[in-house]
């Protein structure tokens, strides 16, 4: 195992992505408050279910999906130019012909690193929206932060944590080797070079979609 | 000495290379020459082992070289050094992390011993203290040479260059060529190089096989390159306006 590897793409991965996830899943959360304060407008509902309603469209679908469908575009598309350029600049064939192991050396690293590194920027990214939807809606006045707390407390299924988590492992899987797969096997030039990262990030976004639907089946209904 | 019988390959059913058998020998400098598109780097891949032939033989010594198992293959590719056309260095390593990898990878020897052999390395190739520069820091031709230095770190018994010359000015390229010649003598390796620039031939072809479209059509030394009357051999040979001026002028002086 290249463990030095492994831990340089943990590092690439979670710190490198640490901004934009904290700052998509901030205002998520904001949005996701305020549009469920609108809906609840001269409705009987109890307005501490905004608090509960972010936590759980957080936890169970926004944090790990969005996270993973913004990292396939980042993360994604950086794996598989940065493995196709290695293609066309003859460095695998390097690596082949020292004996080197190339995808154990280049591939698994980046899929091991990106299995620890997800599922953390996942539920940093989930405490950053509930943060998002609270700074939306207690210091504006649309709650009170009793009223928020309360819902935050409110109805609370463990198993949705771990519902995440899944999710979480499960994107990273996908979205790593199908970009990993994309650039190992990418013939031509430039062109296909980027064609390659490209369709890097659109079939992981489908791949991502269509287990996420696949896991809600699974563990939910 | 690397001994190749019947090699054919095909893509697509396109006949790429068609039944090449040649010997190269240890201790000089083998070339595979011919124009683009000849088969020439098909041929060098498959000798390493990057492609497969669709039928044929490659022996390295007595070993059947096609059909080694995955540690056969990887124990005798750490007796084979590389020299790529565009150097294949990684560039976000500095030049003697670049040297080192491979050690890195499959030796046992302490820091000190690589950082040892690293400096014995760019000292051979005339690169001593370029240890900290990254490949983009240095020119073309200080690249080859870190690709040659990587490629003799484990003092290989087999040295193969692919297109050496390749975007380097004449004098860069006699440099590279010589250095490649001296270290086929200094470690008695087999070398094979492939090439279509005719000073290196003339240079360092002490063992040269022509392809064209698949096909081997002449083999010889350097010294045999301008007696021949092979046709093929000599419209490749005198490829160029100015050397068929000088070969014109020549036979004028000498009828």
């Amino acid at each position: 195992m290249y463990w030095k590897e492994t831990v340089r793409q943990m590092h690439d991965i979670g710190i490198g992505s640490l901004l934009i996830v904290a700052l998509i899943s901030l205002f998520i959360g904001a949005v996701t408050a305020l549009q469920f304060a609108y809906q609840l407008d001269g409705t009987l509902v109890p307005r501490y279910y905004i608090g509960y309603i972010v936590r759980d469209i957080t936890i169970i679908e926004m944090a790990p999906t969005i996270t993973a469908l913004v990292l396939a575009g980042k993360v994604g598309s950086n794996m598989a130019s940065e493995i196709g350029g290695m293609r066309q600049k003859e460095h695998l064939d390097a690596m082949d012909i020292m004996g080197v192991n190339t995808p154990g050396y280049i591939v698994m690293p980046k899929i091991l690193g990106a299995l620890v590194a997800i599922p953390l920027l996942v539920i940093i990214g989930a405490m950053i929206s509930i943060l998002g939807g609270y700074l939306a809606s207690v210091p504006t006045g649309l709650i009170s932060n009793e009223d928020y707390l309360r819902g935050l407390r409110s109805f609370f299924v463990p198993f949705n944590v771990t519902l995440m988590l899944i999710k979480a492992f499960v994107f990273s899987f996908l979205l790593t080797s199908v970009s990993c797969y994309q650039g190992f096997y990418v013939e031509g030039g430039s062109i296909e070079l980027g064609k390659a990262s490209t369709d890097a990030v659109v079939i992981s976004d489908i791949m991502i979609l269509i287990a996420d639907y696949v896991i809600a089946l699974i563990f939910t209904v | 000495m690397i001994r190749i019988e019947g090699i054919n390959k095909s893509f697509d059913g396109v006949d790429i290379l068609k039944g090449i058998s040649t010997t190269f020998e240890t201790g000089k400098c083998n070339l595979i020459i011919g124009r683009s598109g000849a088969g020439k780097t098909v041929l060098l891949k498959i000798l390493v082992g990057l492609l497969k032939p669709s039928s044929g033989t490659v022996f390295y010594d007595k070993t059947d070289f096609l059909n080694l198992s995955k540690k056969e293959l990887r124990q005798l590719r750490m007796q084979m050094g590389m020299l790529f056309q565009g150097s294949a260095l990684f560039d976000s390593m500095k030049v003697e992390e670049n040297i080192r990898f491979p050690l890195d990878m499959f030796s046992n020897m302490t820091r000190k011993e690589k950082n040892h052999r690293v400096n014995e390395c760019l000292e051979r190739v005339s690169l001593t203290g370029e240890n900290l520069k990254y490949p983009s820091e240095v020119s073309g031709g200080m690249q080859k040479r870190v690709g040659i230095a990587r490629a003799i770190v484990f003092k290989p018994k087999y040295l193969f260059c692919d297109e050496p010359n390749s975007g380097l000015d004449p004098k860069t390229s006699i440099v590279i060529d010589e250095l490649i010649d001296s270290i086929t003598e200094e470690y008695n390796i087999t070398t094979v190089v492939n090439t279509h620039d005719m000073n290196s031939v003339m240079q360092i072809g002490d063992n040269i096989n022509l392809l064209a479209d698949g096909t081997l059509v002449w083999k010889g030394t350097k010294e045999e390159v301008l007696e021949s009357e092979n046709e093929m051999l000599q419209s490749f040979v005198f490829a160029s306006p100015f050397l068929q001026r000088l070969k014109a002028r020549a036979e004028r002086a000498h009828p």
